[in-house]
């Protein structure tokens, strides 16, 4: 059965388009939804594109970045501003991935993919929606926690720059340099006085969508990055995390990895990409 | 229903009906003739389909062939000059770097995309340009030393 392709021009005549269309499915990069349309899902009958020009654009002219979700991997890799997000982007696929997968399409990518879209929790973002009639935005944990309901169209997504060396990322996995997560741990660590303040942590894989790790940023706040002061964040760091099976690795050696690994990047001795 | 599109294949304005939803790889296959693209997977996982799109290497499993309108696609096809092989192509030849065959279409162009953009490349950045291209045999070593084979021959012919 083949579907049917709807281009617009305008990202709100697509996002009508995308609430009002039988079984639609927005196209971003492709790396999800062609793969669905290649093996003849019959959830997809119509797939919607818009070639808006705002869905490219990258914002950079204040304290504020914002990425439109059409934003690539490699247009990321190919900003110099956006140096921090560099160790994220460069693991997400191959060269060939990275030219087509979009922000806005990791946003909705099922675990254990998805690791984009942890570093963007832990940057605080909020994502914009675009809908037919305007815009309006919302933080993106609230997006990721009801992503599976409804028609949603991301317009962009927006967050304040971090400071310099406070956003630190890993991914864990079996293969390299390409591997999908068996884990990612992203963090923001802004430290005030030598003492951490308004930590924020993400992990990807982790569960169903990527989530914060609420209950070890509390227990971070007002601690010293050194072995003593991150014990009680490492405590904490299972709190909410479902992980799952997978032909990659087991929930329970998940669940047994994860406070070594968050303790190494919370001490700094964890580079961008581990085995 | 069918669409019309127009591109540049291998530097030729090309002029088909694709079906609608349809991938540029069966479009390139089985619309426009070009067997020279080989699929694997149709998951994005292998990347043997790799093609240039504008340059810039893509899985042509997952490339809209909509999208692909206005566009300058390369393939293998396109990578021989008359009687001369492209030089990826000698060196995979003297390297023995095609065993199977299966990878060999989507590592010559991942490489293309590479030497294109950085005609001396290090091994690293072979490994990274190849990392999403599988070879079934294990090969990897001799097609890494082709790429390298062929970029040394780019600084002999500097």
């Amino acid at each position: 059965m083949s579907v049917s392709v709807k281009t617009f021009p305008h990202l709100a005549d697509a996002a009508g388009a995308l609430s009002r269309e039988r079984n639609a499915r927005f196209l971003g990069g492709g790396t999800l939804v062609m793969r669905a349309v290649n093996e003849a899902d019959p959830a997809i009958e119509t797939i919607v594109r818009s070639t808006d020009p705002a869905l490219t654009h990258i914002g950079l002219s204040s304290a504020r970045v914002e990425l439109g979700a059409g934003v690539t991997m490699a247009a990321i890799l190919a900003e110099r501003e956006l140096s921090y997000l560099h160790p994220v982007a460069r693991i997400i696929g191959g060269p060939a991935v990275r030219e087509a997968a979009t922000v806005g399409g990791n946003l909705f990518a099922p675990a254990p993919y998805g690791d984009f879209a942890a570093a963007l929790l832990a940057l605080d973002a909020t994502v914009t929606l675009a809908g037919g009639f305007g815009q309006r935005e919302l933080p993106l944990d609230e997006l990721l926690s009801r992503r599976e309901r409804g028609a949603t169209l991301v317009a962009s997504v927006a967050f304040r720059r971090p400071a310099n060396d406070t956003f630190r990322f890993v991914k864990v996995t079996r293969v390299h340099p390409k591997g999908v997560s068996i884990m990612s741990i992203s963090a923001q660590l802004p430290l005030a006085s030598g003492r951490v303040s308004g930590a924020r942590i993400a992990y990807g894989a982790m569960g169903p969508a990527p989530l914060r790790a609420k209950a070890a940023e509390r227990a971070l706040e007002g601690r010293t990055l050194d072995a003593a002061g991150v014990a009680p964040a490492l405590a904490a760091a299972h709190e909410g995390t479902s992980p799952t099976d997978n032909a990659l690795g087991s929930a329970w050696w998940r669940r047994e990895i994860l406070p070594v690994y968050l303790r190494r990047l919370l001490l700094g001795e964890q580079t961008a990409r581990h085995a | 229903m069918k669409t019309p599109i127009q591109f540049l294949l291998n530097g030729e304005e090309v002029a088909t009906f694709v079906e609608s939803g349809a991938n540029l790889l069966d479009t390139l296959r089985e619309a426009v003739g070009d067997l020279s693209v080989k699929g694997g997977c149709w998951q994005g996982t292998c990347g043997t389909c790799t093609v240039l799109v504008d340059g810039s290497p893509r899985l042509s499993c997952l490339t809209l062939a909509e999208s692909c309108a206005g566009r300058a696609i390369e393939t293998t096809a396109g990578l021989r000059r008359g009687p001369d092989l492209h030089p990826l192509q000698s060196a995979f030849m003297e390297r023995f770097a095609a065993q199977c065959g299966y990878c060999t279409p989507g590592m010559l162009m991942a490489a293309k995309a590479l030497l294109d953009k950085n005609p001396n490349p290090t091994r690293e950045n072979v490994v990274d340009a190849i990392s999403g291209n599988v070879c079934r045999c294990t090969g990897y070593e001799p097609i890494i030393n082709a790429v390298l084979d062929a970029a040394g021959g780019n600084s002999r012919r500097a």
